[in-house]
């Protein structure tokens, strides 16, 4: 509970300094606007941005534009990384080609993806999924990879002498032992799919559906910056969302059964 | 119905002969050195028996374990079940280490589902009330479902102990299960696996650095000498059970066969 206090009380200062510096507090005598609404609009006017534009259903519809673009290309990032990154950890010559293929590629940013994407598949959703996928794909399957890698030889030896056939206790063994790995990897996933995809909608339009990326690059267009730093905040709460709901449940499970980490 | 059938499944004790004929096993070091872990060993097993293997580190005890567990193959010779030659793991063995092996992520009677999961005569209910019997004999049925990380290792090798026991093997093998326990601890798990060896009459075959353990536990004690890894001598314990390691007459023994391993390490190093 005080921690939740602390914790508010803090982000509450932040805006109360903003409110300051842009002039919203002149009514209490609080006034030292040091630059223009136009470089830095005050909190009221950004959050009046946000409250209509969520009345008029503008933003919730960029957000289920790409938050559903994100999701199909997490998911096919998660499907082909996951069995990538076991079939790399089991045989050493797809380890010594797909495996540094992937380290290279999960080297390069994904936003370098996109000239590429947009001349082979156009202005289009494919062009978004693609670099979501090549964003999700290099760090889940190198995690996968390296979790199954870590995992105690006798683990399966234990398993093999209950019965377990090869490809049973790859599958009820050695992948929930890498469990751990595998599930960082897929937070570090997320993490790079949704950095990419905001890179990607920034930098390319697509008529099929306009996302919040391409609000915040017409926010910048149209020197309202009220609207980027709204955006800009609809980005930040779909991260936390999606930390605390998807991945949170998740590790504290992880860390109850594995007896590993604490808080 | 069920009740016939889970009946059955506790109250029927399999067990077999075990011959292990002229093995030989040799391990390539990483500096090309090759060690010669097994070397013509020739042994063999009675139903229901209980022996104890004991040896100085490196003499092959574990090399050998593992080949009868279906692990490892033999580079010539053979071990046999029953007059089977053996050729990979099967659920007739079952096989405890020294560390306890337990999967963190499933919770105590998860770990002994997993091998009944194996047995495909018996539905999902049967297999559940099948374990709790286990943990009950091992007196872990108060912790069905707790992690794994939450027990000490005196309940760990429990509860590992009933993972091995309850796909109901013919043998049951155990490499050091005991070693990283306190000697408190240890005392009680003999009472335990004594009464176990009584109600299961399981084949047990149990390696041990600890000549005392050996005495306390088996019906008959195997000496190997390493390099090359051999059997060396044999001794029948007669001793009445439930056997108490604190005993007078365990401990004469035990120190008999201690001096007749020192002979032999002594020998080595000459
Ligand atoms: N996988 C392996 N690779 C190379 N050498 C091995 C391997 N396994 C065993 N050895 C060698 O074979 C010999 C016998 O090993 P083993 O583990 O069977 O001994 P042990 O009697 O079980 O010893 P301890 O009492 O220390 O467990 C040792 O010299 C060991 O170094
Ligand atoms: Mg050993």
């Amino acid at each position: 509970m005080k921690r939740i206090l602390i914790t508010l009380s803090f982000f509450l200062l932040l805006i109360f300094i903003w409110a300051a510096l842009t002039g919203d507090l002149a009514f209490i005598g609080v006034d030292i606007s040091l630059w223009s609404p136009y470089v830095l609009p005050p909190p009221s006017t950004v959050g009046h941005y946000l409250w209509d534009n969520t009345l008029n259903g503008k933003i919730p519809l960029s957000m289920l534009i790409t938050l559903r673009r994100l999701l199909i290309g997490y998911a096919i990032g998660l499907v082909i990384g996951v069995p990538l990154g076991m079939v790399s950890a089991r045989f050493r010559c797809i380890n010594d080609t797909l495996g540094m293929l992937a380290l290279g590629l999960q080297a390069l940013p994904s936003v370098c993806w996109v000239p590429l994407a947009c001349i082979w598949f156009g202005q289009t959703e494919v062009a978004l999924l693609f670099v979501v996928i090549m964003g999700t794909l290099w760090s889940v399957l190198l995690s996968t990879q390296n979790g199954m890698k870590n995992v105690p030889p006798i683990y399966a030896r234990a398993a093999r002498t209950m019965g377990s056939s090869p490809i049973h206790t790859l599958v009820f063994v050695t992948l929930p032992a890498s469990a751990p790995f595998v599930v960082s990897g897929m937070k570090q996933g997320w993490a790079f799919a949704w950095r990419s995809l905001m890179a990607a909608e920034i930098y390319v339009s697509v008529i099929s559906g306009f996302g919040i990326g391409q609000y915040l690059h017409y926010g910048r267009e149209l020197q309202r910056m009220y609207q980027v730093i709204g955006i800009m905040f609809i980005i930040i709460l779909v991260g936390l969302l999606a930390d605390k709901i998807l991945f949170s449940p998740l590790e504290s499970w992880l860390h109850r059964r594995w007896g590993t980490g604490k808080d | 119905m069920i009740q016939e059938k889970l009946h059955e499944e506790i109250h029927n004790f399999p067990t077999a002969k075990l011959s292990v004929e002229h093995v030989c096993k040799d391990f390539v070091t990483n500096n090309g050195t090759v060690v010669r872990a097994l070397d013509d060993v020739s042994l063999t097993i009675n139903e229901g028996e209980f022996v104890c293997f004991v040896g100085p580190s490196g003499c092959g005890k574990s090399t050998l374990l593992n080949i009868i567990a279906g692990l490892e193959k033999p580079d010539s010779g053979m071990a046999l079940i029953d007059g089977t030659p053996i050729t990979g793991p099967g659920r007739d063995r079952m096989m405890m280490f020294q560390e306890h092996a337990l999967f963190p992520w499933l919770d105590v009677i998860g770990n002994v589902m997993f091998g009944l999961k194996q047995k495909p005569n018996l539905n999902n209910k049967e297999r559940l009330e099948v374990a709790k019997y286990y943990l009950y004999l091992v007196k872990m049925d108060r912790f069905a479902h707790a992690n794994i990380h939450e027990l000490s290792g005196g309940m760990r090798q429990r509860v590992a102990l009933a993972r091995s026991l309850a796909p109901n093997p013919k043998i049951l093998l155990m490499d050091e299960p005991f070693s990283a326990l306190d000697a408190m601890t240890r005392e009680r798990l003999y009472g335990d696996i004594q009464d176990v060896w009584e109600k299961r009459r399981k084949t047990i075959i149990f390696v041990t650095h600890n000549v005392r353990e050996a005495v306390c536990l088996g019906s008959r004690v195997v000496l190997f000498s390493p390099h090359p890894g051999r059997v060396r001598e044999e001794f029948p314990v007669h001793l009445p059970r439930p056997r108490n390691i604190n005993n007078h007459d365990l401990a004469d023994l035990s120190q008999e066969i201690t001096s007749a391993l020192k002979g032999y390490t002594a020998a080595e190093s000459d």
